[in-house]
């Protein structure tokens, strides 16, 4: 039986439920010491003074550093799209001359256990000439470090893109739609904080810092290049993660300083946030505003779109430069024609924490821009909000559709999709008329019911290219490496299902090894759901070529021919004598290592596509938004586990709502942060979740890569902001009321009472 | 911070002596001093819940607990749930159900949901949502875990995992 498509228990499971994980924190070194970060307590001013005496005197205090006494080291450099003109706004590891948000790292104290080292940091002194911060994004840009470099505004940056005759599209339009829209300031808040843990062996003068995440190969080859070492003079090690969500492992100051600390005090040091450090100093996201202006026909047809966003990036440009902003700008059209496109994203630096990605960066925000749209539109033209979308949506014999625009420097060519398909089977699933005559005979008793739905494209797979090694043990277990990372959504599982399904071998027999650079050469770990595609596939090649490794060594132990020869179950048989042999004995009797490789490369990202449908009821005296219901219909292509697919996109949808009702980084005046614990940045307890349903389909198959599968980590998420608005507004009667997110009660009730 | 108390804490039925500051919390204690790492440390201001452990049979937030307040009471944490290589009703259900994602917050509802269940075993749905409502999870978004608690309750009525302990 395959062992693709089958909803397997995972792999990972045991030694998480023991109490055996492995996380960040709970790395030690003999004689380690620890490092706690004194952060600026203020938006933005100029650094006159550091007083650290007091500090360094206390008892078990080893070091004070501040950037002074690490000038050498670079500011962090970009992973990701690199746009010209970021450079000046990257951000040193301890922050020089300027301080630019609450929470920008000013000193690094070491001392022998973490209470005293807490201690100290509270006697370090920092004197800063406050200057007033910039909290508006949209305001006009402002001086970055006026006093160090005048020149230089705060925005670094502005994206365009665009195609089709925009004249011609607004040209005689029956309509023409303006909108404002905003998303509010998320994180992924992953439940496990950050920490690292580095060590420098003086013996091979190798350091090695163990809680990497996420892209270790990138960030050893980025810590390597700041101390000034070899690559291979560093060596991340990841162990177990405690949840990823776009914001974790990406290069933080604080994972450079515990590898410079290291190699520089001749200790290891171990370094573990705290969670009010981490959100204001890990990475934010969406914080976007949208003004938009849409040429419409008489059938509710977009015939041109023309949008100027501005992205709050916060006090630096970090590791991802400007990739929210450009994928925001590429995929705003989604899954419609709109023959006419114009878009322009500002990127606006602010006196608030530096943003990053977030579980479907770009797209979250986007898809609620563009869905509001769909709804205004047919709110405008007295249209069926469902009928508007049918008449924009590419149609199957479009596919592939070829957008005509780029992103992350790759060309956005939806590579196959069945879009009307499924928003007929989503309306059949959810019984689309029945509800209409329920919600009409609850609102007759004077409830607030509301049904939203929304479309979304996601996009997956981003290339170059991955490569895993594949190798039969003497214990006959396969170990597989690779150069992916695990976030806690269950690659081991899955990549051993995508290698049995080749070798017949049961997945508890194969080992999955992944986030060690000193395993294997070549890595890009785990990001925009891109490992089941790209690892996946170079499993499944690197499996086909054991396969055959194993049926060429085995032809003579055999004594038959190649082309009479099989796999099954793990042994090669003999289809004319039976005769069978296993795999570790192939490799013992023919005295050759039984391994291979597989190297996948992807020129195109591939795109996923799914419909949210929401259900909500308002207390309209408490302000309060209920979710009755909620469903997610996605397209996957191939769906490997289909119970880890519906737990990403249940636990996704979660993190959706959360961002759609509940969450927000709220700033006073003076930029000081309001959201710094749980009680603040409130996130959906299993009170606020509704049951999730998933339709979870495999009708456009990608041809991209030979699984066929597209990824399935953020479909969950995408457009849960846009579903819960429309249906609030549905709810209310009260079309295109809901104008931002979160819909928070405070925010309702100011929207109730206008 | 010089005055160090002697205490003995005894841990899923294991003595451990330690010095500590008074101020050092029942969790660092647990995860620095005896090496039980299993229990997590999520917000360290009583939101989360993934330090939950039980202490004396009721769910406690080990991060809002000092050290010194749990001597003489028996502290019990994930690392003591499985009997050997037999795992309890409840690991048995999160595993099968898929009631873990990145498995951090899954030793603190473990705990949580033990020690409700161990309190009273009939609770309905409703209560068992409500009580793990108290922890936050940011990956699985509740539904599995859930499921998990409703199925270990049903097995635990059925067979209860034994009182010895
Ligand atoms: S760590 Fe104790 S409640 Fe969060
Ligand atoms: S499984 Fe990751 S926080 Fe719950």
């Amino acid at each position: 039986m395959s062992a693709i498509g089958r909803s397997l228990k995972r792999l990972e499971d045991r030694p998480l439920l023991t109490g055996e994980g492995r996380f960040a924190a709970d790395n030690r070194a003999d004689g380690q010491v620890h490092m706690r970060i004194v952060r600026s307590p203020i938006a933005f001013g100029r650094i006159l003074a550091i007083e650290t005496e007091d500090a360094k005197s206390l008892p078990g205090v080893i070091a004070v550093w501040t950037a002074a006494d690490i000038a050498d080291l670079p500011p962090i450099d970009f992973r990701m799209t690199r746009i010209a003109g970021l450079e000046p706004y990257r951000q040193h590891v301890l922050a020089r001359d300027y301080v630019r948000y609450v929470g920008d790292p000013v000193v690094a104290v070491f001392a022998e256990d973490p209470y005293t080292a807490e201690d100290a940091a509270e006697l370090v002194f920092c004197d800063i000439e406050e200057e007033t911060p910039c909290l508006d994004a949209t305001a006009d840009p402002v001086g970055f470090m006026p006093e160090r470099d005048p020149a230089l505004l705060s925005e670094p940056a502005v994206i365009t893109k665009s195609y089709g005759d925009m004249e011609a599209a607004f040209a005689g339009a029956a309509a023409v739609i303006e909108m404002e829209l905003k998303v509010g300031r998320h994180t992924g808040v992953p439940l496990e904080a950050r920490g690292a843990l580095a060590v420098h062996d003086p013996e091979t003068g190798v350091l090695t810092m163990y809680g990497a995440a996420k892209v270790p190969h990138y960030n050893r080859d980025s810590i390597a290049r700041m101390l000034g070492l070899k690559p291979e003079q560093v060596r991340l090690s990841e162990g177990h993660v405690g949840g990823g969500f776009g914001i974790r492992g990406e290069l933080y100051p604080e994972d450079v300083l515990v590898c410079a600390a290291a190699h520089r005090l001749g200790v290891p040091v171990k370094w573990v946030e705290d969670r009010r450090e981490h959100l204001m100093a890990a990475n934010h996201s969406r914080d976007q505003v949208h003004r938009l202006k849409a040429a419409v026909d008489a059938n509710g047809f977009v015939r041109g779109l023309v949008d100027t966003f501005y992205t709050d990036q916060g006090g630096y440009v970090r590791t991802h430069g400007g990739t929210v902003s450009d994928l925001a700008a590429a995929l705003l059209p989604g899954p419609y024609l709109i023959p006419a496109y114009h878009v322009e994203g500002h990127i606006r630096l602010t006196n608030k924490t530096p943003s990053g990605t977030y579980r479907a960066p770009g797209r979250y925000e986007t898809t609620f821009v563009r869905e509001r749209l769909m709804d205004a539109i047919a709110a405008r033209l007295g249209l069926d909000p469902m009928e508007v979308r049918r008449v924009n949506l590419i149609p199957e014999d479009r596919m592939p559709f070829d957008r005509g625009i780029e992103a992350l420097g790759t060309h956005v060519l939806y590579d196959s999709g069945k879009y009307h398909d499924l928003l007929d089977r989503t309306l059949a699933r959810i019984g689309y008329p029945d509800l209409k005559a329920d919600f009409a005979r609850r609102r007759a008793t004077g409830e607030a019911v509301g049904l939203g739905i929304a479309f979304f494209v996601e996009k997956s797979g981003l290339g170059p290219h991955d490569l895993v090694t594949m190798s039969v043990q003497s214990d006959d277990t396969i170990e597989i490496i690779t150069g992916a990372a695990s976030v806690g959504q269950g690659i081991e599982t899955v990549m051993a299902q995508i290698c049995s399904d080749v070798l017949g071998v049961p997945i508890e027999r194969i080992r999955v090894i992944h986030g060690q650079t000193d395993r294997i050469s070549i890595g890009f770990g785990a990001f925009a759901s891109r490992v089941t595609v790209m690892t996946g596939s170079a499993v499944k090649m690197a499996s086909e070529a054991l396969k055959e490794k194993a049926i060429a060594l085995a032809a003579p132990l055999l004594q038959a021919d190649i082309g009479a020869l099989t796999l099954e179950m793990g042994r090669v048989v003999s289809r004319d004598s039976g005769a069978t042999i296993g795999l570790a004995e192939i490799a013992a009797q023919s005295g050759e290592d039984l391994d291979a490789e597989g190297l996948f490369r992807a020129d195109h990202m591939n795109y996923p596509y799914g419909i949210h449908v929401a259900q909500v009821r308002v207390d309209e005296a408490l302000c309060g938004i209920h979710v009755e219901r909620y469903l997610v219909a996605y397209d996957v292509g191939r769906a490997i586990n289909p119970m880890l697919i519906e737990g990403q996109i249940v636990g996704a949808a979660a993190q959706g709502i959360g961002g759609a009702l509940l969450e927000e980084f709220v700033y006073s005046e003076e930029g000081q942060p309001l959201a710094t614990s749980f009680a603040d940045y409130l996130m959906p307890t299993c009170h606020e979740m509704p049951p999730v349903e998933v339709l979870l389909r495999e009708d456009a198959p990608s041809p991209q890569n030979p699984l066929g599968v597209k990824g399935a980590g953020e479909g969950g998420i995408t457009a849960v902001g846009a579903a819960i608005a429309a249906a609030v507004d549905d709810a209310l009667g009260r079309p295109g009321l809901i104008t931002s997110l979160p819909i928070a009660p405070s925010r309702l009730h100011t929207l109730l009472r206008r | 911070m010089a005055n160090k108390h002697d205490i003995t804490l005894t841990v899923n039925g294991k003595d451990y002596s330690l010095t500590v500051e008074p101020r050092r919390t029942l969790a660092d204690a647990l995860r620095d001093d005896c090496g039980l790492t299993g229990t997590h440390l999520g917000c360290e201001h009583g939101v989360c819940g993934a330090c939950t452990v039980l202490v004396d049979d009721k769910p406690v937030r080990s991060c809002l607990m000092f050290a010194v307040q749990a001597e003489g009471r028996a502290v019990r944490t994930v690392e003591g749930l499985a009997k050997g290589d037999v795992l309890h009703p409840l690991q048995k259900a999160f595993w099968e159900n898929h009631g873990l994602q990145c498995g951090f917050c899954t030793p603190g509802f473990l705990m949580l949901a033990a020690g409700a269940l161990e309190a009273d075993p009939d609770l309905s749905e409703e209560e068992i949502r409500d009580i793990l409502s108290s922890n936050l999870c940011r990956c699985t978004g509740y539904q599995n875990i859930i499921k998990s608690v409703c199925l270990a309750a049903n097995e635990m009525r059925a067979c209860p995992p034994s009182a010895d302990r």
